[in-house]
C-alpha cells in the first residue's frame, strides 16, 4: 500500500467531474488501495458514460444510450463512492481545501481532482445544435432523416464525423469550413486532402475557405454573402475548458488548469483530461489533449500521484486519438500540432491506405495512419515513446526539402 | 486457454462490437491480448490469466477507451 493509502493526511478526495477523466481517478485510488471518501461530483444526471460514440453509433441510431455506460452499474458500487450527480461545483476555496456545490454545499477536500471537461465553442448570437452529452446526440439523431438538410460548422474531427454519419442516413450535408483546407493545422494540409476528398466523393457539399457570420433559422450566412439553407444546423468549432469554477479560486488557468509535469496545479490540486494542461516531458512542451485515451491515462497517472507524494511521476504519455469517418479509421499517435514536415513512408494516400510521419524540429513527434494494420504502427509509437530524432526513425530529410511548409497553428483545437 | 484455468481465477470478457481497435490493451499486457490485423479489433489470447498477469489486465481494464473489457472473479 502507498503512502497516502496509509498517510491519514489523504482521507477525503474530491473529484470534480464524473466522466472519463473523473472515473478512471477514482478506480486508480481504489486499486491503489486508498480506503478513504471519495466524493465524484458529476453536473450530468448520468453515470459516466462514453462519449466518441456519441458522433457515432448513437447519431447513426445504431446504438441506443444503454450502450454507453462506462462500467456496469455494480462496478461503480464497489467503488464506494459519495456520488453526487446532477450537481455542479461552483467555485474552490485552495486555502481552506473547500469546493463550493451549487446545492448550497462546501464539501471539504485533502485533495481535488478537477476533471470537468469541455464545452461546446458556440458562434455569436448563438443557434444550432452542438454535440458534446448525450442529450445533444438524441435531439440531433431525431432530426437526421433522408432527405433533410443539414449544415455543419467546422470540418474539424467531430464535425466530419457527424457529416458522415449524416450522409450515410441519407441526409444532404453541407459543411463550412473557414480553413482552406480542413484540419490542415492539425494533420497536415496532405492529410486533410485526404479526409477532404473522402468527404466531396460521399456527397458532402463541403465548402472552405469561407466563415459562417450567422446562424439562423433556417441555415446559414456565410461571409461571401451566399447562404446555406438547412433543416438543422451543427456548430461543430472546437471547444472551451469548463475552468470558470477553478478560476473563481483563484488556480492558474490559461486555456485549462494549468499543471505541472506530474499534473498538479497547486498542493493537492490535480487536472485530468480534456480540462487540463500539463507540461508534457516527452515532448519538452505544455499541451492539453481532447483525447478519449488521455483522459483514463492521466485519470490513473493523478491516482498515482495522489498516492504517492514523495515520489510523484511525470506523465509523459504519448497521446493517441482516432476517428471513424466512413469506412475510414483514422488513428494517430503523439504531438502533431506545430509540426514543421509530414511525410508519407508507408502506403498511398491516394489510395487511403497510408502512414504519416511527423517532425517538429529534429525528433519524430507522431504517425497518422489510414487503414493499416495495428502491428505497422506499433514500432512508430516505440519511436515516439523513445524520443527518437527524425533521422533515425525515417532518415534524414533531403538538403532544403520539405514536403510541406510550417504551417500556422491555431489554438483551437480539432474538436 | 482451457489448459489455463488450472490458475485462472478470472475470466476476460471482450465486448467486440465496442472495440474501437485502439490496442491499448495489446500495450499494457502484450501476453494477454492481441488485434486482428483486417480491423484491430482486439483477441483474447489467455481469457483466464495467471495471478501474476492479473495487475496488468486490471491496468488494461482500466484504460481501454471503449469500455470494452471486463475482469470477472470466477
Ligand atoms: C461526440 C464526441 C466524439 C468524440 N470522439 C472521440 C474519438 O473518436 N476519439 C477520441 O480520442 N476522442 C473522442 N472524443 C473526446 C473524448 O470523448 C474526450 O476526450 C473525453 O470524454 C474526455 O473526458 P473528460 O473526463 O476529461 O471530460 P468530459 O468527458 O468532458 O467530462 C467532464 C464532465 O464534467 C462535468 N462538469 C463540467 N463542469 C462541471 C462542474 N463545474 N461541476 C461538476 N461537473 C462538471 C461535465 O458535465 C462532464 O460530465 C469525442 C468527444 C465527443 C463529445
Ligand atoms: S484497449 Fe479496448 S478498444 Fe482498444 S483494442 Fe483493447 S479492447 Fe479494443
Amino acid at each position: 500500500m502507498s503512502d497516502a493509502a496509509r498517510d491519514p493526511a489523504v482521507r477525503d478526495v474530491v473529484v470534480v467531474g464524473a466522466s472519463a477523466g473523473g472515473l478512471a481517478t477514482a478506480e486508480g485510488l481504489r486499486r491503489g488501495g486508498f480506503t478513504g471518501r471519495i466524493t465524484l461530483v458529476g453536473a450530468e444526471p448520468h453515470l459516466p458514460y462514453d462519449r466518441p460514440p456519441l458522433s457515432k453509433q448513437v447519431l447513426a441510431g445504431e446504438w441506443e444510450p444503454d450502450r454507453l455506460p462506462l462500467r456496469p452499474d455494480a462496478d461503480i458500487e464497489a467503488l464506494n463512492l459519495d456520488l453526487r450527480l446532477g450537481v455542479t461545483a461552483t467555485g474552490v476555496d485552495p486555502r481552506a481545501r473547500t469546493v463550493a456545490l451549487d446545492t448550497g454545499e462546501e464539501v471539504g477536500y485533502d485533495a481535488l481532482v478537477a476533471a470537468t471537461g469541455v464545452s461546446p465553442r458556440r458562434l455569436p448570437g448563438g443557434g444550432g445544435h452542438v454535440l458534446r452529452d448525450l442529450e445533444d446526440a438524441l435531439a440531433l439523431r431525431d432530426r437526421l432523416r433522408p432527405g433533410r438538410r443539414l449544415a455543419v460548422v467546422g470540418a474539424g474531427f467531430l464535425g466530419a464525423e457527424a457529416a458522415a454519419v449524416a450522409r450515410g442516413l441519407g441526409c444532404e450535408v453541407t459543411v463550412v469550413e473557414p480553413a482552406p483546407v480542413p484540419l490542415a493545422h492539425a494533420v497536415g494540409a496532405q492529410v486533410g486532402q485526404v479526409l477532404t476528398q473522402a468527404h466531396r466523393e460521399r456527397g458532402v457539399d463541403l465548402r472552405t475557405g469561407v466563415g459562417v457570420t450567422q446562424v439562423y433559422d433556417g441555415g446559414l450566412e456565410l461571409a461571401d454573402g451566399t447562404t446555406v439553407e438547412a433543416d438543422d444546423v451543427l456548430v461543430a468549432v472546437g471547444s472551451v475548458p469548463n475552468t470558470g469554477w477553478l478560476e473563481l479560486g483563484g488556480l492558474p488557468v490559461a486555456d485549462g488548469l494549468v499543471c505541472d509535469e506530474y499534473c498538479a496545479a497547486a498542493p493537492g490540486v490535480y487536472g485530468v483530461g480534456d480540462v487540463a494542461r500539463w507540461d508534457n516531458p516527452l515532448f519538452g512542451t505544455s499541451m492539453r489533449i481532447e483525447h478519449r485515451t488521455h483522459a483514463g491515462e492521466q485519470g490513473l497517472a493523478v491516482a498515482r500521484n495522489l498516492l504517492n507524494p514523495d515520489e510523484p511521476r511525470p506523465f509523459a504519455p504519448v497521446p493517441y486519438f482516432w476517428s471513424d469517418q466512413y469506412d475510414m479509421k483514422i488513428q494517430a499517435y503523439g504531438y502533431l500540432r506545430g509540426h514543421d514536415e509530414v511525410r508519407i513512408v508507408e502506403g498511398d494516400p491516394a489510395e487511403r491506405r497510408f502512414l504519416a510521419a511527423y517532425r517538429t524540429g529534429d525528433r519524430l513527434v507522431g504517425v497518422l495512419a489510414i487503414g493499416l494494420p495495428p502491428r505497422a504502427l506499433r514500432p512508430w509509437r516505440r519511436h515516439i515513446a523513445a524520443g527518437a530524432t527524425w533521422y533515425d526513425a525515417v532518415g534524414d530529410p533531403p538538403a532544403g526539402e520539405t514536403t510541406e511548409p510550417r504551417e500556422v497553428v491555431s489554438d483551437v483545437a480539432p474538436a | 486457454m482451457s489448459d489455463e484455468t488450472v490458475t485462472g481465477t478470472h475470466r476476460i470478457e471482450l465486448d467486440e462490437p465496442k472495440c474501437v481497435a485502439a490496442g491499448q490493451c495489446v500495450m499494457v499486457a502484450p501476453e494477454v491480448f492481441d488485434q486482428r490485423d483486417e480491423d484491430g479489433v482486439a483477441v483474447v489470447l489467455d481469457e483466464t490469466p495467471a495471478a501474476e498477469l492479473l495487475d496488468d489486465v486490471r491496468e488494461a481494464v482500466a484504460v481501454c477507451p471503449a469500455a470494452a473489457l471486463r475482469l470477472v472473479a470466477l
